[in-house]
């Protein structure tokens, strides 16, 4: 008989100790999964929606928005609209997980299982976390901008700082690099050379070099459009990037701060990426846990009967006439397609082969799972996996909504025969980051006029940006860049939608 | 695997972001706050509470897409087949589950603690800028006992101390006592032996070279009290709550004035640490009582305001030196005295109350939706304004609705025009 690790509600920290070392048994016997180090963290309900407001992470530059969240969502807790999530867990080296202190052992149990052991063998191991995030860096570089902004804030103000980083986060969603190119970040790198940067800078400050005559410049018109295009790297989308690079009058602590808020945006850009394939992961992980423990004795029915409470309303997923509607759920959709694996890989039915001849029998649950979890993100692992028992699982169905059709909503395809491959596609197309982002560029600099920026906003399926935002993030844009900027909308054929043009503001005399 | 407990690490990390926001959002705020507290009970604003305000100021603006053809798979189909319409508006259809999940951000509720609203209800008030207003921001120094010190003026011995510490002394050192002298001395008188009397005399001797040695009270022992000095705010506050409580005053009228009563509590208390109330109620004759008579107990009777001065003159005089103590007066009344009694009234109040008072406030009261309150003056409002064209010292207002209670209160206490500029952004 195997001992119980634990009995009724109550742990403590040698509790907490056993439920860990009976999951990663399982996590790494059983399931062979790949994780970081752990490092478990019990805080409060406080210090949990305080993690929250800062995008989950434990160390974060001061700045209102936080603020304003943190306030938003103690509000929405306080009056139990939003119950608080059961855990935080961080991709970083050694992974962090927050655990509650009001959950219960089960939960615990559970989210331990859910997050130090399923998110974190995802972020080890899938390909976009591996390419593009610096699991042993990330901590130190936040520490590293918390004291940059800090300092920041003591040298040139707060209100200066305030309005750069204002304008970072407006343009944060488009300060990514969608497409690998450049060597992976490496964050410790990262900070060691912005401090060497500066500490050369100031080295080798000397005032004279202000008064050395310059050479008569190049007439312009010498730098061909093409040759101006390439120095200056466009197109680009990258605007924060360009900006950082480029803008000319910004002061290099302002460059820095650009870089900080890219750094970051770049660092959740995976996250967002994979939101079904990450919850999918961590579910379906903490659900083979759990029935194994239970299976073992190592929890009581009654344990096991409140773990499936919780997990059933974490997968739950109302249907689209439900008030509770608001999308698909990604825990329902990715549990329900890492187990519709299991069952195609152990026991395929005759649509299954022939819809997914690689992994259809194969038996090895585990090596396909795995395999999944390294290579796909939300786009393609729907694209590949979502199967037709599936489709019909949730009665998906595609609407096309035509603000021309006066009919109205077209039902496009259901979940029959002719529909399975179009709704797949379309479902696949929702989660793909790079089609629900606004596809705006950096295409040119008028250097020999006014320096206006020109930016282009490929218009897709007739969807136009939302005017008042649009012009208040132009507005940050142009401050930045302290000259005209224009953004021009045009659609596929190259046709003039709409076009804004925003004039910095002054900036305040205050300014050094 | 590490396991750390972290719920000892020092709390409030959002505290600072939380005042930022704050800060940013403050004319917002201010401004809900205000909208929030003519809703509630006085009592319960000053608790602190939820506001809602608008997220416009407060918006993060993104690039989003909006409009356009849009497709969306949905889970949960029941009868649709492929080519069906939906309607766009009616039930049954897909409700808008498009980009822009901004737009339901139009405004947000928070709670704000006591503090934090009180602080925001009253910023931007202030004392009236008036005669003692420099020495409510002074403190005199106060004097007090500070344990004791080896050095001093001799009126400060510490006898108890010195005896205390000379006796521990003592002991220590082994002072005879003098029993023993005279035990020795008696021994020697009674004794008979010569040689052994020679012994005893020596003993003696030595006994009392040592009590010599060692004195009763040394300078050593001595002990003084030390004084320290201590800054003692004199900021303390009275204020004094005169209602007339004549038969013309309806339930509704009374509920205004402790509404604005407690509203100048709450700002005092704000401002020092002390603040007192005396509550006057008069009809035609004064007397002072305690808050649930003042509001409640049955009174009636004919009105003479000067009643109610003069009982405020006299408990100035016994019980609050004007050097010691702001005094704030507010007096509310429905504006009716007795024809006769103005004079007094004005007198008393130009030469005994004004010129002790910080401020003076009269609130008239009027019924509920009360339009004839306009068509004209009150005798006791008629008096009050010739005595303010004067040149007194007088705030006077009209007040018919609870709403109003507050934007009267905050226009009588409206930071004056000097530190505007700094309460501005």
């Amino acid at each position: 008989m195997t001992e119980r690790l634990f009995e009724g509600a109550d742990w403590d920290f040698h509790t907490l100790q056993r439920i860990t070392d009976a999951c990663e048994e399982v996590a790494l016997q059983d399931l062979g999964l790949d994780v970081y180090p752990n490092q478990i963290e019990v805080i409060t309900a406080e210090q949990m929606l305080d993690a929250y407001s800062s995008v989950g992470m434990p160390l974060f530059y001061k700045h209102w928005s936080f603020g304003k969240h943190f306030a938003f969502h103690e509000a929405s807790y306080r009056k139990g609209l939003m119950g608080l999530a059961y855990e935080i867990v961080i991709n970083s080296s050694p992974c962090i997980s927050y655990l509650m202190e009001e959950n219960t052992a089960t939960m615990q149990t559970l989210v331990i299982a859910h997050a130090a052991f399923g998110h974190n063998h995802f972020f080890k191991n899938n390909y976009l976390f591996k390419q593009w995030t610096d699991a042993e860096g990330i901590l130190d570089y936040l520490d590293f901008a918390k004291n940059y902004v800090m300092q920041c804030e003591e040298r040139y103000g707060r209100v200066e700082v305030e309005r750069t980083l204002d304008a970072a986060h407006a343009l944060m969603s488009h300060g990514i690099d969608r497409y690998p190119g450049k060597k992976k970040l490496d964050l410790r790198e990262e900070e060691k050379r912005a401090g060497r940067r500066r500490q050369h800078e100031e080295e080798v400050f000397n005032d004279l070099w202000r008064t050395v005559p310059k050479g008569a410049s190049k007439t312009r018109s010498a730098i061909s459009l093409e040759r101006r295009r390439k120095l200056l790297g466009l197109p680009q989308e990258n605007l924060l990037y360009f900006l950082e690079k480029s803008a000319p009058r910004l002061a290099p602590w302002q460059r820095e701060l650009l870089r900080i808020v890219r750094h970051i945006a770049q660092y959740f850009y995976p996250q967002s990426q994979t939101k079904v394939m990450n919850e999918g992961t961590a579910t379906y992980v903490h659900y083979r846990i759990m029935t194994h423990l239970h299976q073992q004795g190592r929890i009581t029915d009654g344990n096991f009967l409140e773990f499936l409470g919780s997990h059933t309303n974490v997968v739950f997923q109302p249907e689209f006439d439900d008030q509770r509607f608001s999308g698909f759920n990604p825990y329902a959709l990715g549990f329900a397609m890492m187990q519709d694996i299991e069952r195609i890989v152990t026991r395929p039915e005759d649509e299954d082969r022939e819809w997914f001849p690689d992994i259809a029998g194969k038996n090895d649950v585990m090596g396909v799972l795995r395999d999944v979890w390294a290579n796909y993100r939300d786009e393609s692992f729907i694209g590949q996996f979502l199967s037709p028992k599936l489709m019909r699982h949730f009665r998906m169905f595609h609407l096309h909504d035509d603000p021309e059709e006066r009919a109205g909503i077209r039902v496009d395809a259901i979940h029959d025969d002719r529909g399975f491959r179009r709704v797949r596609r379309e479902l696949a197309r929702q989660h793909d980051v790079g089609y629900i982002d606004a596809n705006i560029e950096v295409v040119d600099v008028d250097l020999s006029g006014d320096r206006r920026l020109i930016l282009h906003h490929r218009v897709i399926k007739g969807s136009q940006l939302n005017e008042t935002d649009a012009k208040r993030v132009l507005q940050h844009l142009a401050d930045l860049w302290t000259y005209d900027v224009a953004l021009i909308e045009v659609d596929a054929n190259d046709k003039v939608l709409r076009e804004y043009v925003v004039s910095p503001r002054p900036i305040p005399a205050a300014v050094a | 695997m590490h396991i750390i407990d972290r719920r000892l690490n020092p709390g409030g990390k959002s505290l600072e972001n939380r005042q930022r926001f704050l800060r940013r959002a403050k004319s917002l705020v201010q401004g809900a706050v205000k909208k929030t507290s003519q809703e509630r009970d006085i009592k319960d604003v000053l608790e602190g509470g939820e506001v809602t305000i608008p997220l416009d100021g407060m918006h993060e603006p993104r690039f989003r897409r909006e409009g356009g053809t849009r497709d969306m798979v949905l889970p949960g189909n029941k009868k649709f087949i492929e080519g069906d319409y939906l309607q766009r508006s009616g039930q049954g259809s897909a409700k808008d589950s498009g980009p822009g999940e901004g737009d339901s951000e139009d405004a947000f509720r928070f709670v704000l603690s006591r503090d934090e609203f009180v602080d925001l209800f009253l910023d931007d008030l202030e004392l009236p800028d008036l005669a003692k207003r420099k020495m409510a921001q002074t403190e005199t120094e106060g004097i007090q006992r500070a344990g004791y010190t080896t050095s001093g003026s001799p009126a400060n011995i510490s006898v108890s101390r010195t005896v205390r510490l000379a006796l521990a002394r003592r002991i220590a050192l082994k002072r005879p006592r003098k029993e023993e002298i005279e035990e020795l001395e008696a021994a020697i008188a009674d004794c008979t032996d010569e040689d052994e009397r020679l012994v005893l005399l020596d003993q003696l001797q030595k006994l009392k070279a040592k009590s010599k040695r060692i004195p009763f009270i040394d300078p050593l022992d001595i002990r003084y009290r030390r004084y320290e000095k201590a800054p003692r705010p004199v900021a303390q506050a009275v204020m004094f709550c005169l209602m007339d409580v004549s038969g013309s005053m309806s339930e509704h009228m009374k509920d205004l004035a402790k509404r604005f009563y407690m509203l100048l509590y709450v700002f005092l208390k704000r401002r020092y640490k002390h603040v007192e109330i005396v509550f006057i109620r008069h009809t035609d004759r004064a007397e002072e009582v305690d808050e649930q008579t003042f509001f409640y107990g049955p009174a009636s009777g004919g009105t003479l305001v000067s009643s109610a001065l003069q009982a405020m003159h006299e408990i100035v005089r016994e019980r609050f030196n004007p050097s010691d103590w702001n005094i704030y007066a507010a007096e509310a009344s429905d504006g009716d005295n007795s024809y006769s009694d103005g004079e007094l009234t004005g007198l008393l109040l130009t030469e005994k109350i004004l010129p002790v008072c910080q401020f003076f406030a009269y609130l008239e009261v009027g019924e509920s939706g009360g339009s004839a309150f306009d068509l004209s003056d009150s005798s006791l409002w008629t008096l009050y304004e010739r005595l303010r064209n004067g040149g007194a010292p007088l705030s006077m207002r009209k007040v018919s609705e609870r709403s109003e209670i507050f934007p009267v209160f905050h226009d009588l206490f409206q930071r004056r025009e000097t530190s505007q500029e700094k309460a501005a952004p």
